[in-house]
């Protein structure tokens, strides 16, 4: 069964459909990542997942469990998964640790000491142990970016959602988020991971999907939907930002 | 695309649910509202004291004469809560500015701000009105005024600008630092900066706390009534010394709650159609 079930989601804001009867299938274990240019409707999906956006119509379903039902308690939901956004949206009045803290002292209820404990292990794991009494405004982005992965992490996700994780950085910082996900995913964690970062598909996907128009055009692994994309949209999308030149009119 | 799409039953099912639960929450809110509503009126009404109350507080013919008289000193209070917020807007703008303003040169205008701002909160209004209104004119100067009016307008403008200074310190200091990085990145002064980018962003965000400032004053520009003007409050004790009924206070009370939640609507009304939502929205 997969871990996560997405059948005919559809979500616009006005007139503006964002998402048009998408379908996605995540396997436990599995990382999914995400490409499409920018409005093609990867953050919308992470945020529908999420349950940040209520969707239009479709269901989504996190193992086995119709988490788009009206019925469902939205919090408890969330709290199965981790989410980490594009700006980080640390808790700036909040030191690092208190950012990690927070939900499992507030959420899951865990005894300060422990959840302290636990918070210090997790920033050990992204190399950030020794900033545990700083303010998020005192880090570099990446770090900032690892700190709030060290956020999600705490809580024992069964989903991971990454939504542009690495588009707010420096090229120089990029590399060290990117490393952390790979180790993550050598944990086995299971991801969905919207990217610009080819490299990074290339490295860590066990599945591609190319968005366009608020569904999926193609989907496959990495080597096939990057390597040798058997949609036009796709081939158009993946010259554009590989020259960094929009195509050219026969690519239409 | 938006016209084709037809919600599944599904989708239909959940919209039911969702209004179903809308509508009950609807009951809910109007039933215990009934309840509590009819609970303290039953209270009210059934009190031993209750007709002697009615009669002393809510007598409808005494309302009815008292009426024009505090309607003509509400007008009074009108005139000088518009007049005064325009003078407290621009005086406490100079002071937030003036706090804000960074380097050595401008430390006297920061701590002439801060002084000010001490000073005029910490003091009681009613003090400031009797020195300015009472004390000013006894001193016989040449050419110094000795209205009521305009002595009670100065102590009003004077203790609230304090209080709106401060509120729009809280605005400006709450606009982020890349606001100001980016305004002057453009080429702008610091003055334009501030004019054009800050205060803005500032005033839009404090618009709530200002309102609160407003509609005190239209409450307190009552208190000019200690120098002998006759505004609402003043006219309805005068109505009531003849016969010690209280209604027309209660009639004066009834007009400044009718003046307060038209500007209270009107200004989050303006507030939302300049895009302004802040935290909030569906999560």
């Amino acid at each position: 069964m997969s871990l996560l079930s997405v059948q005919g989601v559809r979500k616009a804001f006005g007139a503006n459909v964002v998402l048009d009867d998408l379908s996605l299938e995540v396997e436990p274990g599995e990382c999914v990542v995400l490409i499409g240019a920018s409005g093609s409707g990867k953050s919308t999906l992470l945020r529908c997942v999420n349950l940040l956006e209520v969707v239009d119509d479709g269901v989504i379903e996190l193992e086995g469990q119709d988490i788009t039902d009206p019925r469902v308690d939205a919090d408890a939901t969330r709290a199965r998964m981790g989410i980490v956004f594009q700006a980080y949206n640390l808790f700036p009045h909040l030191s690092v640790l208190d950012n990690i803290t927070l939900a499992p002292v507030r959420v899951h209820r865990l005894p300060r000491v422990e959840a302290k404990s636990r918070a210090m292990a997790m920033l050990e794991r992204v190399g950030l142990q020794d900033r545990a009494a700083a303010r998020p405004d005192e880090l570099s982005g990446g770090q900032q970016q690892r700190v709030a992965i060290a956020r999600a992490l705490v809580n024992e996700p069964t989903l991971m959602l990454l939504d542009e994780v690495t588009s707010a950085l420096d090229p120089e910082l990029v590399g060290e988020v990117l490393d952390l996900l790979t180790a993550l995913r050598s944990d086995g964690m299971t991801m969905i991971v919207s990217t610009h970062e080819m490299g990074f598909a290339r490295q860590v996907a066990d599945a591609v999907c190319f968005l366009d128009g608020g569904r999926i055009v193609e989907r496959g692994t990495a080597a096939e939907v990057l390597g040798n994309p058997r949609q036009q949209r796709t081939r158009t999308f993946l010259s554009r930002i590989t020259t960094g030149l929009p195509g050219t009119v026969q690519d239409r | 695309m938006a016209d084709v799409w037809t919600p599944s039953p599904r989708q239909r099912e959940r919209d039911a649910y969702r209004r179903d639960r809308t509508r009950r929450s609807g009951l809910a809110a109007a039933a215990s509202t009934l309840v509590l509503g009819g609970a303290v009126v039953l209270a009210l009404t059934t009190s031993p004291g209750w007709p002697r109350v009615q009669h002393t507080f809510f007598s409808p013919e005494k309302a009815w004469s008292s009426l024009p008289a505090v309607a003509q000193g509400l007008w009074l209070n009108v005139r000088i809560m518009l007049v005064c917020a325009v003078l407290i807007a621009v005086l406490g703008m100079l002071l937030a500015v003036m706090r804000t303003l960074r380097g050595p040169i401008f430390f006297p205008l920061r701590l002439f701000s801060a002084a000010y701002t001490d000073l005029f909160r910490g003091l009681p209004l009613l003090l400031v009105l009797l020195l300015l209104g009472i004390g000013v004119p006894a001193l016989r100067l040449q050419g110094v005024p000795k209205d009521a009016v305009f002595w009670g307008g100065t102590a009003l403008v004077l203790s609230y600008s304090a209080y709106v200074a401060e509120v729009l310190r809280a605005g400006i200091e709450s606009v982020h630092p890349s606001q100001r990085a980016a305004a002057r990145s453009l080429g702008l002064s610091h003055a334009q900066s501030l004019r054009f980018v800050v205060l803005p962003q500032a005033v839009r965000r404090v618009l709530p706390p200002l309102m609160n400032d407003l509609v005190s004053l239209q409450k307190d520009s009552g208190l000019i009534a200690v120098l002998g003007v006759i505004d609402a409050i003043r006219a309805a004790q005068i109505e009531t010394a003849t016969d010690f009924n209280y209604t027309p206070y209660v009639v004066a009370g009834i007009l400044f709650v009718c003046l307060t939640i038209p500007m209270v609507r009107v200004t989050d009304w303006f507030a939302r159609k300049q895009g302004f939502h802040g935290a909030g929205g569906i999560v």
